[in-house]
């Protein structure tokens, strides 16, 4: 009704503020949507540094673990039992002092939270306080990377095989539906309702433990094999009942969400419109049900990215997979804040990032999105 | 609330709905079971427990039940007293308060693996003289085996397996599998066995009492862990820890985050604008590092954890769906129709926005407790799990650090996954079929 009821002119004047301003609306839209993501990110890490020392009192803990430390190595250090009391204090107060140094807790904590903040903003790890990589070093981004590839291996390899087998099943079964097939999947879809770790004690129970013909854990043997191919071997190995666990874990409620999304579009009138015009079945299913979901699958398929860096905390636990997810729970145990901050700051610059891409995505692929448009 | 009703009712066409339904009935009158029968305080004290309490079990021992599936068979564990009658102790007075007393338990062996250990406690009275008694053993085929002589302080315990004198005369490492074997063969000997207690007391008001025990390889309904605690009690006891925590986090995440997305929707705004930031701020902070961080630096007490699981799980991806619902709700005549006659606020968001909402709610309310559930049960396994409570998590969590898996203690792992798993799987088949019954989209779907 607005259409027709609009006069000439307004619809001139509209036409022309949105052909002209096409630029300034994407860039203004660009700079504010840039602003609140970063302050998105600022108050979530804040809020992860503050927890990550529970407002100051992770630091006691702290400070009455190094003063428990340093007083019981110098009271068990032999040599210095013929110091006289008064120097043997003197000494253990400024060996404190030194620790105390080290660890940052001279610094009161607000600063030191800020601090924190601002060298996770600009990506300087630092230093882990407890943790080292294998190799030795205490930088938090070499402990990061040397974990990464195996968390990207097992995360990677379970994730993808889950998106595409699920997307192409459920293809396949909304086209047809209420058969046998689409029928197991929506019975076994509450299977979903148990973490892949869970399936994961009970494949290492069946596999690992009575049948003897997969490890337990770990990602390879140890010693690992020289050559490569027997490595490679080995790894898969190792890999199988990890991944497999997170597969089952999500496969049936991945495949029946795909296919209720594609039922749902596919009973869309210009649907019917193109079987009625004769149109070849694959091409109905590019076309018409496929192009309107392609937004909602490249989001999923974004956010199964990011995933991919969160690592699967538990299921790596129980597997004793060397992955990023278990170094974060390490971390956690050894109140290593710089690898907690760490961790939490890559995952929120991913997560802004994908979303700020996200719009621009939308708009690509769907027509009718406009970027900064309402 | 008729089409609520009827709604309800569709829910016996369904049979996975049906099966959810039987489930979580069992689960709560396995709940309320558990606290009438062992009530809270008696929980946690066995729970807690160490070796005075649970002495008298053996260790890491599957349920009796296993026999059934064997065809060799586990020795079954029991114990027998004097104090209460099962073992019969009889007292003949001497001479100058001096007296004899005697006492024999016969019981059948017919199993095919040795037990664990026997062990005989006494616990005696006496000013100055100490009380003496000899043990004796006699098997089946008619041998005679001396155990030990004791001269018994105040409590004194004998473990049969122990007794490094009685492995020198006897000339063997093993002595259980000794008492219970052939000599020749070595095969166990099936039959009755029989301990013989003989002793004397040397002052009138002197008295002696014994207690035998056999820590055979299984043991009761649901086996033993570790420190010889029946698996029962954490087994029962995890039914109203886990739905209380199920419940409690599903019920307190979907209210509040409805609420607040109805208050988000009507006043509009800044408090809208607020919401949406405080949401999307949320999935930047790592939801599982924050409990693990709770857990390991401030407090493992299971409603500490509830109420972080609640206050993050509250502002997530469903608030935004509600959002979108209650925007088109605000606009439908019945709201304009309560605005025009000066409906206030609270009256219009609790009494005509929010019922509304209510078929939305219920499905997704049923569907995440399991996720809850389960995330107790995660957070346990990682050592997380509630100091004081027994729950299944913990459970599992005790059975992973001592190796059951490695060592073959199936049971001690399997008898509370399996439970978890019914659980899990009772609510989202549940859920799954309200969801279809409230979503008329989905019904034919």
């Amino acid at each position: 009704m607005a259409v027709v009821t609009r006069t000439p002119s307004e619809g001139v004047v509209l036409k022309k503020s949105t052909s002209s301003s096409t630029f300034t609306r994407v860039s203004r839209y660009v700079v504010v949507r840039l602003l609140t993501l970063f302050a998105t990110v600022v108050i979530g890490v804040y809020l992860t540094i503050m927890i990550a020392n529970m407002g100051g009192y992770v630091d006691q803990i702290m400070r009455n673990e190094v003063a428990d430390r340093i007083t019981q190595s110098i009271a068990a250090n032999p040599a210095m039992q013929q110091l006289d009391p008064n120097a043997r204090k003197k000494l253990i107060q400024d060996r404190i002092a030194a620790e105390e140094q080290r660890l940052g807790l001279d610094v009161p904590i607000a600063i030191r939270n800020f601090r924190y903040l601002s060298n996770a903003l600009t990506l300087r790890l630092g230093r882990a306080i407890n943790m080292t990589s294998d190799s030795g070093s205490k930088q938090v981004r070499l402990i990061i990377l040397e974990r990464l590839p195996a968390t990207l291996l097992l995360m990677g390899i379970s994730q993808l095989f889950l998106f595409f087998s699920s997307v192409f099943l459920a293809l396949n079964l909304s086209r047809r539906y209420g058969n046998f097939w689409d029928k197991l999947v929506v019975a076994l879809s509450p299977t979903s309702a148990v973490p892949a770790w869970f399936y994961g004690i009970f494949l290492i129970l069946i596999f690992a433990a009575v049948l003897k013909v997969l490890p337990f854990g770990g990602m390879v043997d140890s010693p690992p094999p020289s050559n490569s191919f027997d490595y490679a071997l080995n790894l898969l190995k190792h890999l199988t009942l990890p991944a497999l666990s997170l597969v089952l874990s999500s496969f049936f409620l991945s495949i029946y969400n795909y296919r209720t999304f594609f039922l749902i579009y596919s009973s869309e009138d210009y649907v019917e419109m193109a079987k009625a015009k004769g149109l070849a079945s694959r091409d109905v299913e590019r076309r018409y049900i496929l192009r309107p979901t392609l937004p909602n699958i490249i989001t999923n398929f974004a956010f199964l990215i990011i995933t991919l860096w969160t690592g699967a905390t538990i299921t790596e636990t129980v597997f004793l997979w060397p992955g990023l997810g278990r170094t974060l729970y390490h971390a956690i145990g050894l109140y290593d804040i710089p690898i907690i901050v760490g961790s939490t700051i890559i995952y929120a610059y991913l997560l802004a990032i994908t979303v700020f891409m996200l719009d621009f995505v939308y708009a690509l692929v769907d027509p009718r999105v406009k970027v900064g448009g309402r | 609330m008729n089409a609520l009703k009827t709604s309800f009712r569709k829910i016996l066409y369904y049979p996975s709905a049906i099966v959810g339904l039987l489930v979580v009935f069992l689960l709560v009158a396995t709940a309320v079971y558990a606290m009438v029968s062992i009530p809270y305080d008696e929980a946690i004290r066995l729970w807690r427990g160490g070796e005075e309490v649970w002495y008298q079990n053996p260790k890491f021992a599957p349920p009796s039940w296993i026999n059934f599936f064997s065809s060799k068979k586990y020795a079954e564990s029991f114990s027998v007293r004097t104090t209460d009658g099962s073992l019969v102790k009889e007292v003949t007075p001497g001479a100058e308060g001096t007296a004899t007393l005697s006492a024999s338990y016969a019981f059948n062996f017919t199993y095919d693996y040795y037990p664990q250990d026997l062990i005989l406690y006494f616990t005696s009275n006496f000013v100055e003289k100490q009380p003496f008694v000899s043990v004796e053993w006699l098997t089946p085929d008619g041998r005679k085996i001396r155990l030990t002589n004791l001269a018994l302080t105040q409590k004194q315990a004998y473990r049969f397996s122990q007794d490094d004198k009685l492995k020198n005369r006897l000339r063997t490492e093993d002595i259980i599998p000794f008492l219970f074997s052939d000599p020749e063969t070595g095969a166990p000997v099936k039959g009755q066995y029989q301990l013989l207690i003989t002793g004397a007391t040397f002052e009138p008001d002197s008295n002696v009492d014994i207690e035998f025990v056999f820590h055979g390889q299984v043991y009761g309904l649901a086996g033993t862990d570790q420190s010889r605690r029946d698996l029962v009690i954490p087994l029962l006891w995890g039914a109203p820890v886990a739905l209380a925590f199920g419940l409690i986090a599903s019920l307190g995440t979907s209210v509040l985050t409805m609420i607040i997305a109805a208050l988000g929707t009507w006043y509009g705004g800044w408090i809208d604008e607020l919401i949406q930031r405080i949401t999307e701020i949320n999935l930047v902070l790592p939801f599982l590092s924050i409990l693990i961080m709770i857990g390991t630096f401030y407090s493992r007490s299971i409603w500490v954890i509830l109420g972080a699981t609640i206050l993050l799980s509250i502002f997530t991806g469903a608030i935004k769906s509600y959002r979108s619902i209650f925007i088109q709700v605000k606009e439908s005549m019945y709201i304009e129709a309560a605005r025009a006659y000066g409906a206030s606020s609270p009256r219009i968001i609790f009494l005509y926005l929010i019922p509304r909402m209510i078929p939305l709610l219920i499905p997704g309310l049923v569907s995440a407790v399991p996720a809850f559930v389960f995330l107790e049960a995660s957070l346990a396994v990682l050592g997380l799990g509630d100091p004081v409570l027994p729950t299944w998590g913990k459970i599992i969590q005790d059975a992973n650090s001592n190796g059951a898996l490695y060592r073959g203690y199936y049971y001690w792992i399997l008898e509370p996954a399996t439970l978890l798993m019914i659980t899990g799987l009772g609510f989202a088949m549940l859920g799954f079929a309200l969801d279809r019954i409230f979503n008329p989209k989905l019904r034919d779907i």
